[in-house]
């Protein structure tokens, strides 16, 4: 949690002009393994960037890290209209469990972490470790009791199936907290009673901004880990409308040994598909560093 | 802070009001699927079937179905296939009595909701019955296991045959190989060439399976009572020897399959030959594309000169689940969706599903010729081995666990530790625990 103790308020700001000096040894290995995993990370990417610009025929006899043929926009326009559009349909399912999930956890991860932090009451530790608890169940172990339960409430294979497991992080309760602790000062309640504020609105109006990189971070995890939730679709959803674009694309790979056309819409799928994940990371990152609240109590 | 203790009381009294929920939404569920199953008499009024496949285009065929049935509906709806997943939710659905009317099932994994108890008996409804005489024979006892009851309605299968790159067999003077032991001649002709005859694939369990059942070899039986393991009969253990040896001699290639890699062998050349099912067919012109024209498909070799035995591999079955309350409507549209002309049809139109029926096996679009095997009729080939596969190989109730298993020891005897014999051997144990562990009955 490098970030953490960057920003948090307890330590000192760095100053961004005077680090130690570093010898050239260092730092050129320093950038060596950075470059080497840049490119470990980078070259799947180029590679399913490349492929989803090919041709079926193409893919397999070419240079699979270099251009053969601009079929790029085809192979998208292919993409979209295959099966009555359903890809777009998956996109924006994904869009929804992802987003909507990612921002009711985080609401309610920064609320329970904030009260953790801020309110003395009997039991906030136990509450606290039974979350800290629940950062250890695998999701996928909860996956099949979950089908259970929805099963007997008649909500498998519905919206809700996907989105209701999808908005607790006990990750994001146990960041907060630790998070709303040291960044957010008690005296800055305090002075919000004091003006009347209930402890509601000191929370959404005050606390929440202060808390801010901390909930971000919180969103694009929870983002992420929805986006790639794959064995909670698999078990509730049956009906291809509602499923999000990775157990989709998944659906069109077991497929392949009947439709073989289908392994380029997989491949170009597959890079659309990380798309909105790069936005969604360029988009909010800069709130990692704005997000100070430092000086609001000096 | 009084108002803080007061949210906790009202969360509390909330998750257990969804608690009690949780369990009057159950006692209902259970209420409504308790319907006498053993009955096959049609329902009043209209009905809606969920049926849930990952065959592609099975939503055009069923359609035509709804639109010509209005009183009987069906609902469909995909996934991915069965060992990708949908076998997985069928079981959860059972468990949560919720599944759907009627699946998909492959021949290989019917045992196993079998033996869960997640199938409903197809023999009591009259038109099943009558429709046996319908199915090629051994397509019909997949879908009985042995017993008296039916289980699902066959849809399709795998005959096994060899494509070969004629081209290369012709310019190089190997004749193709009728017996297994002349491909093993061939292979090391093949192989002081550069190439490979084949590659054998440490994933496809059930290929070998199909060489074993070609052999005339049993995996497993079941005599009502007690099932029996046999993964080491004398035929099964002759095939892996015969396997060994080519691997041995390094005259086969051991590209991990269904990757870019071994699409890659295929389509420059490198491997010459594939035993596999018709629907391989497909597999081949769409991973070795520049090949086209240059494949023909011919008998598979025989381990007695003469012989006339086939093995298959693949096949599945529609089946209807435990719980439905319309097993009379859901027979009717299995037997419709697996017999009827129409059904047949458009079911190889869009998915290259290769009938289990005997007048299927006569579809138009199955007597032309095929312009990526040079025009030759493939599909005559493959009638014939359907008609010469053993109806009596029985799959065995936890096949997951034993291909995995079998899998597993075949991929360390490819890189040299032990033996494809080995492998079974070892798979025969872990198959007789895993049956004793679900308390399935096992002879020992």
């Amino acid at each position: 949690m490098s970030l953490l103790t960057r920003t948090a308020g307890a330590t000192p700001d760095l100053a961004p002009s005077r680090g130690p000096r570093e010898s050239l040894l260092s730092r050129g290995a320093a950038l060596l393994v950075m470059g080497v995993f840049t490119l470990y990370f980078l070259v799947p990417i180029w590679w399913l960037f490349i492929a989803s610009t090919k041709d079926r025929g193409d893919l397999l006899t070419t240079n699979p890290l270099w251009f053969a043929d601009g079929n790029f926009f085809a192979n998208i326009g292919d993409l979209l209209n295959y099966g009555g559009g359903i890809y777009v349909r998956w996109i924006g399912n994904s869009i929804a469990y992802a987003g909507l999930g990612a921002l009711l956890a985080t609401i309610f991860a920064g609320m329970c972490g904030y009260a953790l932090a801020k309110y003395r009451f009997r039991g906030r530790e136990t509450y606290f470790n039974i979350v800290l608890g629940g950062v250890l169940v695998p999701a996928t172990a909860l996956a099949l009791p979950l089908f259970l339960l929805f099963s007997q409430v008649n909500l498998t294979n519905t919206f809700w199936a996907v989105l209701l497991p999808s908005i607790v992080s006990p990750f994001g309760v146990y960041l907060s907290r630790i998070y709303a602790s040291a960044s957010v000062p008690d005296e800055l309640i305090e002075a919000g009673r004091i003006d009347g504020a209930s402890e509601v609105r000191t929370f959404f109006t005050i606390s929440m901004r202060l808390m801010m990189p901390a909930l971000i971070t919180v969103f694009l995890f929870q983002f992420v880990a929805i986006w790639n939730n794959f064995f909670l679709p698999l078990i509730m959803l049956r009906s291809e409308e509602l499923f999000p674009v990775t157990f989709g694309l998944y659906t069109w790979n077991t497929q392949l040994n009947q439709i073989p056309e289908l392994r380029t819409y997989v491949l170009v799928g597959s890079f659309l598909s990380i798309v909105p994940l790069i936005a969604a990371f360029l988009l909010l990152q800069r709130f990692w560093r704005n997000g100070l609240g430092s000086g609001s109590v000096k | 802070m009084q108002h803080k203790k007061r949210a906790v009381v009202t969360g509390v009294a909330l998750l257990s009001a969804l608690a009690l929920a949780g369990c009057s939404g159950g006692s209902g569920g259970d209420g409504g699927s308790t319907a006498d199953a053993a009955s096959c008499a049609p329902s009043d009024g209209k009905v809606t079937l969920d049926f849930t496949s990952w065959i592609p285009g099975i939503e055009d065929v069923v359609a035509m179905w709804n639109e010509e049935n209005p009183d009987i509906q069906v609902n469909v709806q995909t996934g991915p296939n069965g060992n990708g997943g949908t076998y997985k939710s069928f079981f959860s659905q059972l468990a949560a009595g919720n599944a759907p009317d009627l699946g998909q099932i492959e021949y290989d994994a019917l045992a196993s909701f079998r033996v869960q108890d997640g199938l409903e008996d197809l023999s009591a409804c009259e038109d099943v019955v009558a429709a046996e005489k319908e199915f090629i024979p051994w397509t019909w006892g997949q879908v009985t296991l042995g017993s008296d009851g039916v289980y699902g309605i066959p849809q399709d299968s795998g005959p096994m045959a060899l494509f070969y790159r004629s081209d290369l067999f012709e310019q190089n003077g190997i004749a193709v190989p009728t017996t297994w032991d002349e491909y093993k001649e061939a292979a090391k002709a093949i192989r002081a060439k550069g190439g490979y005859i084949t590659n054998f694939s440490t994933a496809d369990i059930n290929q070998f399976a199909g060489f074993v059942w070609q052999a005339n070899g049993h995996w497993f039986s079941n005599d009502g009572k007690e099932w029996t393991v046999d993964l080491t009969g004398d035929e099964s253990t002759k095939v892996a020897e015969y396997w060994q040896e080519l691997l041995d001699e390094d005259l086969v290639s051991t590209y991990p399959a269904w990757t870019e890699e071994w699409n890659n062998a295929y389509n420059s050349g490198e491997v010459w030959s594939w035993n596999s099912a018709v629907w391989g067919a497909n597999s081949i012109s769409s991973g070795a594309p520049d090949t086209a024209g240059l494949w023909s498909v011919a008998p598979s070799p025989q381990w007695e000169a003469g012989g006339k035995s086939a093995g298959n591999w693949g096949g599945s079955s529609i089946a209807v689940f435990k719980g439905t309350d319309h097993l009379y409507e859901a027979a009717k549209f299995a037997l419709w969706l697996n017999t009827s002309d129409e059904a047949l049809t458009a079911l190889n139109e869009s998915a290259n599903i290769y009938p289990a029926t005997t007048a299927g096996l006569e579809l138009p679009s199955l007597q032309k010729g095929v312009d990526f095997y040079g025009g030759q009729k493939i599909y005559d080939v493959f009638a014939e081995a359907a008609s010469q596969v053993n109806p009596d190989f029985v799959w065995g109730p936890t096949m997951t666990q034993t291909y995995a298993d079998v899998s597993d020891g075949f991929q360390k005897a490819v890189t040299g530790s032990g033996t494809l014999l080995d492998a079974l051997k070892s798979a025969q144990e872990s198959t007789i625990s895993t049956l004793k562990s679900q308390s399935i009955p096992v002879a020992e």
